[in-house]
């Protein structure tokens, strides 16, 4: 081996040798930067993959939602508005939606109820998603009962379940026939929920939508912009639960590599001393603290970063569903997709790696530069 | 064996391991547009318009279509009840739900 080379693997040798010294001292240290970097990568890879799945799931979207609000609430749309909207130039397709809440007194959950026309529905069948057969341990060919607007109960028979990986999207949806809907909660005859609209030009949307405002004052129109712009906030990084686990998490790391930062213990400046009194230059001491530092920062980020891609991609974010979940009864299953981005964890590496490594070589060229015998009888 | 022959095999099957994940995660992004068909063909054929994420309140359940006000929808001064909540941003000012702008070019 090329003696510079030898010289390095000499001083790692030493410098592990040294950190195998205070054996459980370091371990805890790895322990808790393993933890801190697992929590944040976690956090990131989850947000990145979710909001890439709303992204792209919800690119599909209807071009413009339209609501009619009463009194600053949202009220049933008139069908009768439908036409007028279709012969605004640049719309391509209204669609009336027909859909509400239903909340299930023996679970508990809250379901939503969507009408389809879709051909394949028989009469009094439903399709439910996967989440309501799971929550009411129902399956394809079995009977529910939903409790209509006068009390009464309406017996629906589950005609399909819908696949499990449209979960993230249908887990508590129940599809029925738009008379079953207006049926069930005595929904007025030529009423809709909203209206969901198609544009041919994108760039025309938000002309379309002030002429519907200018035809309908009370009108509020969701273009798809702003609906995709909702989960980007959602899942910002500035809001929620991301700024309290992040904020404790590098608060932690802040205090952590603080503790490092503010000085070697007595131990360890006798060790610089004897060192240098023995012939290590300054730089060799900086080197094996260099060394020290990068071994256990290198190690923890990897082990982190690692473990967190598995928790949330292999174990679908096990230890966050709880944070997620909240009052629901009713949690979708899915696995994410994975959505790594190469500048998050740049900015991961160099959020956790160089601090400490950092905070590792100002103390010891402090130690470093002083009198050997100095620094012994110290 | 020496202490630093072990450590580099250590360092060197952990970097292998991160590399391997780099490789997992691209390979699953290119499967993901399967993967992700039967959801957005849903979502298209019904004019889905949320993630069915938290299904505790309606402006968890559907946070695109929520009232401008939520979550101070029951009353002026209702918080927010639900844990959901703390998850969920305030809404960007100007809101995204926010009117459209009054100007009306005309179409061509």
């Amino acid at each position: 081996m090329r003696p510079p080379l030898q010289r390095y693997r000499n001083i790692l040798d030493f410098a592990l040798s040294s950190l195998l010294r205070r054996k459980g001292r370091n371990l805890a240290l790895i322990s808790v930067y393993t933890l801190v970097v697992f929590v944040i990568a976690s956090l990131v890879f989850f947000v990145q993959a979710l909001k890439r799945e709303a992204h792209e799931l919800l690119a599909q979207a209807p071009d413009m939602v339209v609501q009619r609000m009463v009194a600053g609430r949202h009220d049933p749309v008139p069908l009768a508005q439908v036409e007028a909207i279709r012969n605004i130039r640049g719309v391509d397709e209204v669609q009336a939606r027909l859909w509400g809440y239903y909340y299930d007194p023996v679970f508990g959950g809250n379901l939503t109820v969507l009408a389809t026309e879709d051909a394949a529905l028989a009469p009094d069948a439903i399709w439910i998603g996967q989440g309501v057969a799971r929550s009411m341990r129902v399956k394809e060919g079995d009977l529910i009962p939903l409790r209509g607007y006068d009390g009464q109960s309406n017996l629906f028979s589950i005609q399909k379940v819908l696949p499990e990986s449209s979960e993230l999207v249908s887990s508590d949806l129940v599809l029925m026939a738009p008379k079953d809907v207006r049926a069930l909660f005595h929904f007025p005859e030529g009423l809709a929920t909203d209206l969901a609209i198609q544009a041919g030009n994108p760039r025309e949307l938000p002309t379309i939508a002030a002429k519907i405002v200018e035809l309908y004052p009370d009108s509020r129109p969701i273009l798809k912009t702003e609906i995709l712009r909702t989960y980007e906030a959602v899942f910002d990084w500035r809001g929620g639960l991301m700024v309290v686990v992040l904020g404790s998490a590098v608060l932690s790391f802040i205090i952590f590599a603080w503790d490092k930062a503010t000085g070697l213990s007595a131990e360890e400046r006798k060790e610089i001393g004897v060192l240098k009194s023995l012939g290590w230059e300054s730089s060799d001491v900086l080197l094996l603290k260099f060394w020290e530092g990068t071994v256990i920062s290198v190690t923890a980020f990897l082990t982190g970063v690692l473990l967190a891609y598995a928790h949330v991609f292999f174990f679908s974010a096990s230890l966050f569903e709880h944070a997620l979940k909240g009052w629901s009864v009713l949690f979708p299953r899915f696995r994410l997709i994975p959505a790594l981005d190469g500048y998050q964890l740049t900015v991961l590496f160099f959020l956790t790696v160089l601090p400490y490594t950092a905070a590792t070589l100002v103390p010891s060229w402090r130690a470093a530069t002083v009198d050997p015998d100095a620094a012994m009888r110290s | 064996m020496r202490k630093s022959t072990l450590c580099l095999a250590v360092t060197g099957a952990l970097s292998a391991l991160f590399l391997a994940m780099l490789g997992h995660a691209r390979a699953q992004e290119r499967m993901a547009a399967l993967r992700r068909q039967p959801s957005a063909e849903l979502v298209k054929r019904l004019g889905l318009t949320d993630l069915c994420l938290f299904t505790e309140a309606r402006y968890t359940r559907h946070p695109a279509m929520a009232d401008r006000h939520a979550a101070f929808q029951d009353h002026p001064m209702a918080l927010d009840h639900f844990p959901s909540g703390a998850l969920l941003a305030p809404p960007a000012f100007p809101s995204p739900h926010a009117p459209p702008p009054p100007a009306v070019p005309e179409h061509p």
